[in-house]
């Protein structure tokens, strides 16, 4: 029995989740069913949404803010943000605007959360 | 001078769903100011995840909540915008006056909509003894430094407060490659949700300290290092306990105050403990046809909250303004 924090949403229900040879096979304190998709995510493939800012050059925002427009796994958020690091932007971007496609093969792209002229 | 039905001081989450809201319910004649050369707000700088999930049932990050409501304010004719525009003055017979660039100007609102947020409470605040060197932020302004300036405040950061912006900013100075040495919080648990103490906190193995909290701050230019002291369940501090942390910066997180000065110079009766305008119902204040709402009204941890709330101040201008 593994105690864990659900993290959809802000209410943050605790919950007991039963592995099996790696494999959640219950999950029980959980107000919804988001908690359950929560804990297997969470045991088998922890991922995250990962939210950072790009440098612009000629914008009217110095920063763009970005975000994968899906989950990556954890392991692979500094890599992502590394490859954040040598973007700038120049073109005018609007809002989820692809900054980078199918970012270092991960399956999510690199999009804009805001719109900069 | 300029007249209005509805004046609505500040473009924030509060504002503009309180403006939107009073539209909906027959407010045709609408000014809202803001300071900022953006609508939006604080949610500007929020470019983490977390917000809408209740209001609009998916998850957005603090840009694209604002966005919006900025996308349905622009679309709306009877809501007139004036941006970079800095209320310095409210009388009780509720004529405002801003500033705008090379402009100073007056305007008598039958009805108005005060969301002006809220400031944080700084270093002097939480009596931290030491010197006074560079390096010792509030959380949201590192915020804006770095997710809006695009600076980096500092490398090695201790963090004081574990409220909700001081553990998004943990995983921030992290994510751009600074150590979090510490977050240091004189209570016995988190004031912060408990998913940012999960992605923020234990996702980067960040240590954190229960009731402790910062002695003294060290350092002549630069913050060089700060002393740390346990605290027992009465807050003292416990002898013996200290020891010291290495640092160029260290992080204030300790609270929000309302800001509420103008319509105190109004003479809007206000809780002195809170900052928050004394008042029995939602969004109502002690002089009729002022309204509150957002976070200086009450502290708020999630913005979809206010945004309802917003909504109810902008259908109450309605009803006084139709009562009149």
């Amino acid at each position: 029995m593994q105690k864990l924090t659900c993290i959809e949403c802000p209410k943050g229900c605790v919950l007991s989740v039963m592995i099996e040879a790696g494999k959640v096979v219950e999950v029980t304190g959980n107000l919804c069913p988001k908690g359950c998709t929560c804990a297997v995510s969470e045991i088998e493939n922890p991922v995250r949404i990962l939210t950072s800012v790009v440098a612009t050059e000629g914008l009217s925002l110095k920063m763009v803010p970005v975000r994968t427009d899906r989950p990556i796994p954890k392991g692979a958020i500094f890599h992502v943000m590394q490859e954040i690091k040598k973007i700038k932007i120049k073109k005018p971007v609007h809002l989820r605007d692809i900054i980078v496609e199918n970012c270092l093969g991960l399956g999510a792209n690199l999009v804009a959360t805001r719109e900069s002229l | 001078m300029l007249k209005k039905d509805l004046v609505i001081v500040g473009g924030g989450p509060a504002g503009m769903a309180a403006a939107i809201s009073a539209n909906k319910f027959g407010v045709k004649d609408i000014l809202l100011l803001e300071r900022d050369q953006y609508l939006g707000g604080i949610l500007n700088q929020c470019v983490h995840t977390g917000f809408g999930l209740d209001y609009f049932k998916e998850v957005l990050t603090g840009p694209e909540y604002a966005q919006r409501f900025i996308s349905e304010i622009r679309r709306n004719p009877e809501i007139e915008i004036s941006l970079r525009s800095f209320v310095v003055d409210l009388t009780q017979d509720k004529v405002i006056t801003f500033l705008k660039p090379g402009l100073l100007q007056r305007v008598k609102a039958k009805a108005l909509i005060m969301a002006t947020g809220c400031r944080e409470k700084t270093r002097e605040m939480v009596h931290i003894a030491g010197t006074r060197p560079a390096g010792v932020f509030s959380a949201g302004l590192a915020q804006k430094l770095i997710n809006i300036e695009g600076l980096l405040p500092g490398k090695k950061v201790v963090i004081v407060g574990s409220g909700d912006i001081g553990l998004i900013m943990a995983r921030r100075f992290v994510l751009e490659g600074s150590e979090v040495k510490a977050v240091i919080e004189i209570q016995k648990t988190s004031r912060g949700l408990l998913r940012n103490m999960v992605q923020c906190i234990d996702d980067f193995r960040i240590p954190m300290f229960y009731r402790h909290k910062i002695a003294k701050i060290y350092g002549n230019k630069r913050v060089e290092k700060v002393s740390v002291v346990k605290v027992d369940d009465d807050l003292q501090t416990i002898p013996g306990s200290e020891f010291q942390i290495e640092c160029d910066t260290v992080l204030v997180s300790v609270g929000l105050i309302p800001e509420n000065e103008l319509i105190e110079m109004a003479g809007v009766q206000i809780d002195k403990k809170t900052n928050c305008p004394v008042s029995e119902e939602l969004n109502k204040t002690s002089i009729p046809g002022i309204f509150v709402c957002g976070n200086s009204f009450k502290v708020y941890d999630i913005v979809d909250v206010v945004s309802r709330d917003s909504e109810i101040a902008g259908e109450l201008a309605a009803v006084y303004l139709n009562k009149r």
